[in-house]
């Protein structure tokens, strides 16, 4: 039994008001909040565990050591990997895909390459790759979404050419909230002998996931979504793209041996994780997926599919509002405009006057709000700890502002 | 010391003690605000550091400062409506003595001048102040 109201005592913060209401936060897909164990868990690992990792002997390194290298484990159990070694520590999804984007995908592309995006890639997922387009000709292909938002894998599959090394796809919209068929896309993708990297920053926060099944060849994700501490992450590399990459960065715990004129380097997945490391950071996140795995996957995924249901519901009676990204299966991310002259930061500043937090802006999506031809939206995004009371919240919000604004 | 003006805007506020008739208000002043040309929403205007676009027209005439602005954001324009309350008009030596933290505080308008707002109200109090003092 998956009781939201029990669950919510978890996050202390939820239970603070700001501008004298209740904090009703919608703002998980920007970040998420943290519960009592992730905090305490961060607190015990300074108090009481706190050395740095893979270097010293003493007791306290070896003991920072083993709870720091426990959550590689961890995180290959949520992911669904089975050899926790294709998992590299990092601080987050930009890291992890920059990580590619140098050590990858540089070295072995050319002048006139390609990489296949779709158009509501995160600016994590574009910025790394207009890198090579800028440094080395390699060109962008874009692949559109229809009008309620929906992906076409086939159409990621036919833009794949004979130049094309790498597709580069989200598995879930942080704005559309659309949940893309990756499996198709990788398979697809495969079968041409393309690689896929996936970005999960938001799909790892709201289904459950198996890699091993679902076989990318990269899969990044960040722990500050996944209510963890921020400055933590991963990312899930291939073996076989392991043994293709190179070193992004160079520093200590990356190598084996240094010298003046050669550096022999540390086996994977420690030869990519260079200089000390989000120790504490990566241990909370480490509890923040017990504490998920705990709640089970399956459930947050159904809990969050009622809400998604309810708002969408409350949302379509507003008339005066134009929810983007109308897919029946995608997330509880909803973005909005309202119909007339009302900005999205004129909402956001009225919902926050209600306690409501929201994002209000571009979401690090430039090319998908040119392909809406909007210039901003305001966008609520769902997490474990939401209930249909905060909807209702919200709607009550919105329609003060349509009012104020209308 | 601000303008006359402003004085008459402090009265229309002094009566309204909830945030949502004060806003009502600034967005009142925005839509009766004369829009600025098209042509005139260009960089050279455009105030950096707001979330929503902004732009501020100064014009300098007989040693006094006026100005005309506008926003995509109906409370950003309002508050360019208030704005100009509190300086169009003012002798160019006047525009930096102005205090608006104390001025707009009397507006029950100050939570807007935190750091952390993107609305950008005090880049524009800033760009005001500089284009004052540039001219005179």
């Amino acid at each position: 039994m998956y009781d939201v109201h029990e669950i919510r005592k978890d996050f202390p913060i939820l239970s603070r008001q700001v501008n004298g209401k209740p904090l009703v936060y919608l703002d998980n897909g920007a970040s998420a909040q943290k519960p009592q164990v992730v905090i305490d868990a961060v607190t015990r690992a300074y108090a009481e565990e706190y050395s740095n990792v893979h270097r010293g002997l003493h007791y306290l390194s070896n003991l920072a050591t083993e709870k720091y290298e426990g959550v590689r484990g961890t995180i290959a159990r949520f992911l669904g990997v089975a050899d926790e070694e294709q998992i590299i520590l990092n601080s987050g999804t930009t890291e992890g895909i920059n990580m590619v984007a140098y050590g990858w995908a540089m070295p072995r592309m050319e002048a006139g390459d390609e990489i296949v995006l779709s158009v509501m890639e995160h600016h994590a997922n574009i910025v790394p790759w207009h890198f090579l387009r800028e440094r080395q000709g390699v060109q962008l292909k874009w692949v559109d979404v229809d009008s309620r938002g929906a992906l076409d894998p086939q159409a990621v599959i036919d833009a794949i050419g004979p130049k094309t090394k790498l597709v580069a796809i989200t598995h879930l919209s942080n704005v559309l909230g659309t949940v893309v068929d990756v499996k198709s896309i990788i398979d697809g993708a495969h079968a041409k002998g393309v690689p896929v990297l996936v970005d999960g920053s938001q799909a790892a926060v709201h289904m459950p996931l198996d890699l091993d099944a679902l076989n990318p060849d990269f899969y990044a994700i960040t722990g500050h979504k996944l209510y963890g501490p921020s400055g933590s992450g991963a990312i899930f590399v291939h073996r076989d793209r392991l043994a293709e990459m190179q070193p992004f960065m160079g520093g200590g715990d990356m190598i084996r041996e240094v010298h003046k004129d050669q550096v022999i380097y540390n086996d994977a997945p420690m030869k990519f994780e260079a200089g000390t490391p989000g120790i504490v950071q990566t241990i909370g996140l480490g509890v923040a997926l017990d504490y998920m795995m705990g709640l089970g996957m399956e459930n947050i995924a159904a809990h969050e599919a009622v809400l998604r249901d309810y708002t969408r519901k409350r949302l379509d009676g507003l008339n005066w509002l134009s929810v983007q990204g109308t897919t029946d299966d995608k997330a509880a991310i909803f973005s909005f405009t309202m119909n007339g002259a009302a900005h999205a930061h004129d909402i956001s500043t009225i919902l926050d006057k209600k306690g409501v937090a929201v994002r209000a802006g571009q979401h690090c999506v430039g090319p998908l709000m040119d392909h809406m031809g909007v210039a901003a939206t305001c966008r609520a995004s769902f997490g474990l700890y939401n209930t249909e009371d905060e909807v209702d919240v919200l709607i009550d919000a919105l329609e003060l502002a349509h009012d104020l604004f209308g | 010391m601000a303008q006359p003006e402003f004085e008459e805007v402090v009265e229309d506020f002094a009566f309204l003690d909830d945030w949502e008739d004060r806003y009502r208000l600034v967005i009142e002043m925005g839509r009766d605000m004369e829009p600025l040309d098209e042509a005139l929403k260009v960089p050279a205007t455009k105030v950096d550091g707001c979330a929503s676009q902004v732009w501020l027209h100064p014009r300098i005439e007989a040693g006094r400062f006026h100005f005309r602005g506008d926003s995509d954001a109906m409370i950003v324009r309002g508050l360019i409506a208030v704005l100009r309350k509190l300086y169009d008009g003012l002798p160019l030596g006047e525009v930096a003595k102005v205090d608006a933290r104390a001025e707009l505080g009397r507006l029950g308008l100050n939570d807007h001048l935190s750091a952390q707002r993107s609305n950008g109200l005090r880049a524009m109090i800033e760009r005001i102040r500089t284009q004052a003092v540039e001219a005179a």
